[in-house]
């Protein structure tokens, strides 16, 4: 059984005991325990059942790299699906649940299909559930996605805050174990700003737990010299919980820093994302020991090896009372020692390789009264839901068993692989290092940055320097480096610490135990634990074609887990490229890619939730229309009310009030977010003669005109009025869309085309309040607020005056968007509800009412006037919508001109706008096709035109519509058939796209 | 006319680790011109009422200034009481030359953050180097904060001024004030 | 995420205050060209691998439109110059030159 023993444990608090739920169930462990040691503490081996086979899995690794401790953190809004037990910091009153089991952890239906493993190898999903095709939706997904999957979706609201920082700095150095602090040390001594991320709670790293002395003393002592003198340095941040998620472009880097996670109780954000922009990077990521590929490596109670020996040391726990070592490399063998020391029974090492001599490791584990058995191996490991022995055999067989030996645990070494994620995440290349038989950083194929040189460097194990005294060289060096890329210097008299040094035997690679293993073996020998796939799936992949290493992945989903393969990489490679008959390093890796470890999504939104989701424009009666009814509607970010809503009333009837109201008597539109810019300069009649399709320089000054605007393809691009303030000075309206995009649009020509031209542009958008006062009583209202003559003589149609008018002051436009008489008075923001507040006193007799966006939609398709974005669509060109009356044939030339007569704009068959009625006074669905004879080479009906606006027009008491109709203008009359999504089919007479007031009656008053 | 009102109406939030406070309304010209001529600078300098600043700063007094925008834009500050007496001063001023002055007073909002952890609040949302040897007061820096365009100047060290559209007021308000909340120090600058 | 360097305000900042307006250096065809002309134009586009030669705007800063010279496989930054320029100045050419030996025969 696993237990906690009565000494040891360097991490822990043994004063303060915490309490905490693993599937309901009241467990005890310690302050500074990992959600993992604490479950081991309470013999809690198994932990979760596997993805694909529901196998019973245990903890295996004491870190990031956990493949199988993934558990449903906490409840209701504090919820967390698939946390790691490993980097899960125990806390008081802390609740767990396992996993991917149903019923329970401890009898699991699902597992049936570890019976069937021989019938669910690599690709089964894909070969099985293919055909027949509607199978896959009904029967055959429901059913995978209930019996597959690890976590559940959270259903509750996360109530957590999470958010971004932006750090500068020179040095950024990721990981904070000997060979980082010593990077950081360096680094720092000239003076450079140092950040230092550990994604622990403790510095130190492994060195505290495999031992050894820096400078001549212990190497914890060390650490906490070093600490102290890097805490007391000004240009140095030393931050804990926080990773390293992902290296990019230029220097930027992901810091993942979890502030509460260990004290759900305490203040502030939860989690914070480093948004790290860094002159250079040092990483000192360490390295991940590997697995051994034998049969029953995955039943709970094998681990690897320094984990087992990390549980002993760092939190006083033991994996099991008798422990069975099995290696390739002589550090395991600290393992054997370790649990010896600790007064635990190691009946042997299984050392897969022959060595001419005992290195002193072996020579130490032997003084100890271990039983070393070199060249041998495991030929499978026995037991269920835990170990119960080990079976062994010769690594140079076929598994026959030579002896069997009882254990309740297994601590594995494959050797170590150099955690490279980030050196590689923006570019950096490895290399096959055959000595410890892993890929390590290519120091002449760094990463590089924005002046192309090298801006990432490695330190210590991560660089593949396994060696107290080579890691401590290497990341001095790695700071020299470092330094001279930042044109820095290191102080003349800075030394590197010095490590003391252990001398091992070599290690030998094992990819297969043993060596020959038969079928039967290797469908028992799990590579990747997390997604199921084992040596056979592997070989399987290899045998169907799936030669390259990225494509067997996918296939056998290698390395797909939320682990991303930490464990399974390089032996799933070598795996491969034994199959192939080809070395490792011609087989290649997969492509790493960031987070180095999962991050929570929350922190990636950052602030960005609630009110702060996403920026909402208000205008300034925005308060007015959200306590009046108003359902807004978005355009753009702006929030715009649709309708006002009375109780009683329907949206539907509330937009029908509204434009009978407008008609008959008044309404007032909050037009405030159509776009103002101010065109000024001696060039400005000239440049907005080429922005806009028609004359803007011939306008007069007080006069108004209606313009059209074109990108350089041609297309429809904006369009609004144009007023001219004074002799060279004009305002444009644009969209509400439009503003931001039209200004950049002109600053785009005059800067990168024109910039020889005299022309300012400022955007005044947001300095006015606009309300539209439409209607027959219009002028009623305004002449009795008072102020200044608004009579046809005095201020006609399509003409701006400035003045006064019930003490505000206002520039007035006569212009019309809805057919009626209509004003749009534009007043300074900070004025606008007061002002509107005058007009909605002074109208309450005249029957004034508020009207929004869908009534100004009504209004406008009843006149035929187009919507930007409604009757366009980035493909519409003016002649589309018969506004060749707005195409200036005086001017040689204006943006979209040339263009026009590219021979497709030209092309007489481009569908064009008419008028549509339904046959019966409906309504045609927005959107819907028109279809014509016989069908085109796709078997589809052909199309011969499309709704692009369709309302109720309570006017004229029918449905009212336009549309793009090929040929349109000339089939007036002709009724068109309209397939609606909802089975029906709609009939619609062509007509002219004027329904109301054709003659402008009702407006030129 | 009635009183000016601005887009937050002053609102404030204290109970974070710096205080938040929309400024109400602030008199401000946008003017675009040669802004390296005699011409243009003393006009602007003669309204305003404080030196020219340099480029990617500002100069300012109280409530007078002037920020440098862009190779041909200032935005001078002032009382927004004095706003259209100033503005018509100023275009009298640059009348010969090829210039555009418009009042933005109402197109804006204004906001201070103060307290020892303005610039950490402010480096949650700005993608700026905000370190106290690298942005100084008397510069002045126009990016963006969170999702919306803004610019902010340093009155005085722990004092952090920001300008950003009217429309988006609430928006920045929010996010100034989640930046800010309880126990959200971050302990870097 | 790219570093930018602004030539009109002289800010270095990341690449969310900016924007990018795709290649660079493009003639305007208008009235009296030709269709292949006005084909090139609009949408003829070099998209090397390696050296190229793109429009920016500083959008969040400055407002001003920039050129920038980048290498398109490795993201090293050669230069930003002036909007204002119907070619590449020389001194940033022979920057790339020495850069990217042989990179005018490539593109």
């Amino acid at each position: 059984m696993s237990t906690r023993l009565a000494t040891g444990g360097r991490l822990l608090n043994k004063s303060t005991s915490v309490k905490f739920r693993f599937n309901g169930k009241y467990m005890r462990g310690y302050e500074g325990d990992t959600l993992a040691s604490a479950l081991l503490a309470n013999d809690q081996m198994l932990v979760g059942r596997s993805f694909k086979y529901h196998r019973p899995r245990g903890i295996v690794a004491a870190g990031p790299e956990e493949p199988n401790g993934l558990v449903n953190l906490g409840e209701g809004s504090d919820f967390e699906p698939n946390a790691r037990v490993t980097t899960t910091e125990l806390f008081d009153g802390l609740r767990a649940e396992s996993q991917n089991h149903w019923p329970s952890l401890e009898f699991d239906v699902g597992a049936i299909n570890k019976h069937l493993s021989r019938f669910l190898p690599a690709g089964f999903y894909y070969k099985m559930f293919i055909h027949p095709r509607p199978l896959w939706k009904h029967v055959y997904e429901p059913i995978i996605r209930h019996s597959a999957g690890l976590g559940r979706a959270p259903k509750t609201r996360d109530e957590d805050t999470y958010e971004h920082f932006y750090a500068f700095c020179d040095v950024l150095v990721i990981g904070g174990g000997v060979a980082g602090l010593e990077a950081a040390r360096a680094s720092a001594l000239s003076g450079a700003r140092v950040i230092v991320m550990e994604q622990t709670a403790h510095w130190g790293g492994r060195t505290p737990v495999d031992g050894g002395d820096i400078n001549g003393m212990p190497a914890q002592d060390w650490i906490d010299a070093t600490l102290a003198e890097l805490g007391a340095m000004e240009n140095v941040t030393l931050r804990t919980r926080t990773m390293g998620a992902g290296v990019y472009d230029h220097g930027y880097v992901l810091g993942y820093e979890r502030l509460t996670d260990h004290n759900p109780e305490a203040q502030g954000p939860r989690h914070r994302l480093w948004r790290v922009r860094a002159g250079h990077i040092i990483t000192a990521t360490g390295a991940i020991e590997r697995p051994l590929s034998f049969a029953g490596n995955d039943i709970p109670g094998v681990m690897l090896a320094a984990s087992v020996r990390d549980y002993v040391v760092n939190y006083g726990v033991s994996a099991g009372d008798r422990t069975v070592v099995v290696t390739n490399n002589d550090d395991a063998y600290l393992t054997a020692i370790a649990l010896k020391e600790a007064g635990l029974d190691v009946p042997a090492i299984l050392d897969a390789r022959v060595l001419p001599e005992d290195s002193a490791a072996m020579a130490r584990a032997k003084e100890l009264g271990i039983r070393v058995l070199m060249g041998h191996g495991v030929s499978s490991v026995k037991g269920g839901k835990r170990v119960t022995s080990v079976a062994v055999c010769s690594q140079a067989g076929e598994g026959s068993v030579l002896e069997e030996i009882a254990c309740d645990a297994v601590a594995m070494s494959g050797g170590w692989s150099p955690v490279v994620h980030l050196w590689s995440h923006c570019g950096g290349k490895l290399m096959w290092d055959t000595a410890n038989a892993c890929f390590s950083p290519d120091p002449d194929q760094p990463p590089k940055g924005a002046d192309g040189g090298q801006f990432v460097s490695t330190a210590g194990a991560a660089s593949g320097v396994f060696q107290l005294d080579d890691g401590l060289n290497d990341a001095f060096a790695a700071a020299d480096g470092t330094l001279r890329c930042l044109g820095r210097k290191l102080p003349r008299d800075a030394k590197a610490s010095q490590g003391s040094r252990n001398d091992e035997a070599p290690m030998a690679p094992v990819w297969l135990m043993p060596q020959g293993a038969s079928v039967k073996l290797r469908e028992k020998a799990w590579l990747d634990y997390q997604n199921d796939v084992k040596v056979s799936d592997v070989r399987l992949a290899a045998q169907e074609g799936f030669v390259s290493v990225e494509h067997a992945k996918r296939y056998t989903t290698l390395g797909m887990a939320t682990d991303q393969g930490k464990l399974s990489n390089i032996n799933g490679l070598a795996t491969l490229a034994n199959a192939l008959g080809e070395d490792i390093p011609s087989v290649g890796t997969t492509t790493f890619r960031p987070p180095y470890h999962p991050i929570s999504m929350a922190v990636i939104g950052g602030e960005a939730r609630d009110a702060a989701f996403q920026p909402i424009r208000r205008t300034p009666m925005h308060d007015w229309h959200a306590s009046n009814g108003a359902e807004f509607e978005p355009v753009g970010q702006w929030r715009r009310p649709y309708a006002y809503v009375k109780s009683g009333e329907s949206t539907h009837d509330a937009v029908m009030r509204e434009v009978t109201n407008t008609r008959e008597k008044m309404g007032l539109l909050d037009a405030s977010t159509l776009g103002k810019l101010i065109v000024k300069g001696p060039d400005a009649g000239w440049f907005l003669d080429m922005l806009y399709t028609n004359m803007m320089s011939t306008l007069k000054v007080g006069k108004c005109r209606y313009g059209l605007m074109c990108n350089d393809n041609g297309f429809l691009i904006d369009d609004g009025v144009v007023a001219r303030i004074d002799e060279d000075t004009w305002l444009c309206h644009t969209t509400t869309g439009g503003a931001e995009s039209i200004h950049a649009h002109m600053e785009e020509w005059l800067q990168t085309e024109w910039w020889d031209k005299k022309v300012y542009v400022a955007n005044v958008t947001e300095q006015y309040a606009q309300i539209a006062v439409v209607g027959p009583n219009a002028r009623n209202a305004l002449e009795k607020l008072g102020g200044m003559d608004v009579s046809k003589e005095a201020l006609g149609f399509m003409e701006w005056a400035d003045g006064v008018i019930g003490g505000f002051n206002v520039r007035v436009y006569r212009i019309s968007f809805s057919g009626e008489l209509s004003y749009e008075i534009a007043v300074d923001a900070g004025q606008g509800q007061a002002f509107w507040d005058a007009l909605m006193a002074v109208g309450a007799d005249l029957g004034a009412m508020p009207y929004g966006t869908e009534c100004l939609h009504i209004l406008r398709a009843e006149k035929g006037f187009i919507m930007i974005g409604d009757e366009t669509d980035g493909t519409v060109i003016p002649q589309d919508l018969n506004l060749h009356w707005a195409l200036s044939k005086k001017k040689e030339d204006y943006l979209g001109k040339r263009a026009h007569q590219r021979s497709h704009m030209a092309d007489p068959d481009r569908w064009k706008l008419v008028g549509l009625e339904t046959t019966d006074g409906s309504t045609l669905p927005d959107g819907a096709y028109a279809v014509g004879e016989g069908n085109n080479a796709n078997g589809q009906r052909n199309m011969i035109g499309r709704v692009t606006s369709s309302y109720h027009s309570p006017t004229l008491g029918k449905g009212i519509a336009m549309g793009l109709v090929h040929n349109g203008p000339d089939r007036m009359g002709e009724v068109l058939e309209f397939p609606g999504t909802d089975g029906k089919t709609y009939s619609a007479r062509i007509v002219d796209p004027v329904f109301y007031d054709k003659e402008g009656a009702k407006q030129n008053v | 006319m009635s009183d000016p009102v601005s887009a937050l109406n002053n609102a404030h939030y204290g109970a974070g680790i710096a205080e938040v406070s929309e400024l109400g309304a602030v008199g401000m010209i946008t003017l675009r011109g040669d802004i390296n001529t005699r011409g243009v600078q003393k006009g602007a300098v003669d309204v305003a009422g404080v030196k020219m600043p340099a480029p990617l700063h500002c100069v300012t007094d109280g409530s007078a200034g002037i920020a440098w925008m862009s190779p041909d834009e200032l935005l001078i500050m002032c009382n927004y009481a004095d706003v259209a007496k100033k503005l018509e001063t100023l275009r009298g001023k640059t009348a010969k030359v090829h210039a555009l002055a418009v009042n933005v007073s109402d197109a804006r909002a204004v906001f201070e953050l103060r307290g020892p952890h303005a610039r950490e609040v402010l480096a949650k949302v700005a993608p700026v180097d905000l370190a106290r040897d690298q942005f100084k007061s008397g510069m002045f820096r126009r990016t963006r904060i969170a999702q919306v365009p803004a610019a902010f100047w340093m009155p005085e060290e722990d004092v952090i001024r920001m300008v950003c559209f009217r429309s988006v007021a609430q928006y920045v308000f929010d996010v100034l004030s989640v930046a800010s909340q309880p126990g959200s120090e971050v302990g870097y600058i | 995420m790219l570093i930018v360097s602004c030539p009109n305000c002289g800010i270095t900042a990341e690449e969310t205050e900016f924007h990018a307006h795709g290649e660079a250096h493009i003639t305007r065809h208008a009235v009296g060209s030709s269709d292949d002309q006005m084909e090139t134009y609009l949408f003829m586009r070099k998209n090397p691998k390696g050296v190229h030669f793109e429009r920016w705007r500083h959008q969040y800063g400055c407002g001003k439109w920039f050129h920038m010279a980048r290498c398109t496989m490795t993201l090293e930054v050669f230069g930003t110059y002036s909007a204002q320029t119907y070619s590449p100045p020389d001194d940033l050419l022979a920057r790339i030159d020495a850069r990217r030996p042989g990179w005018r025969e490539a593109t």
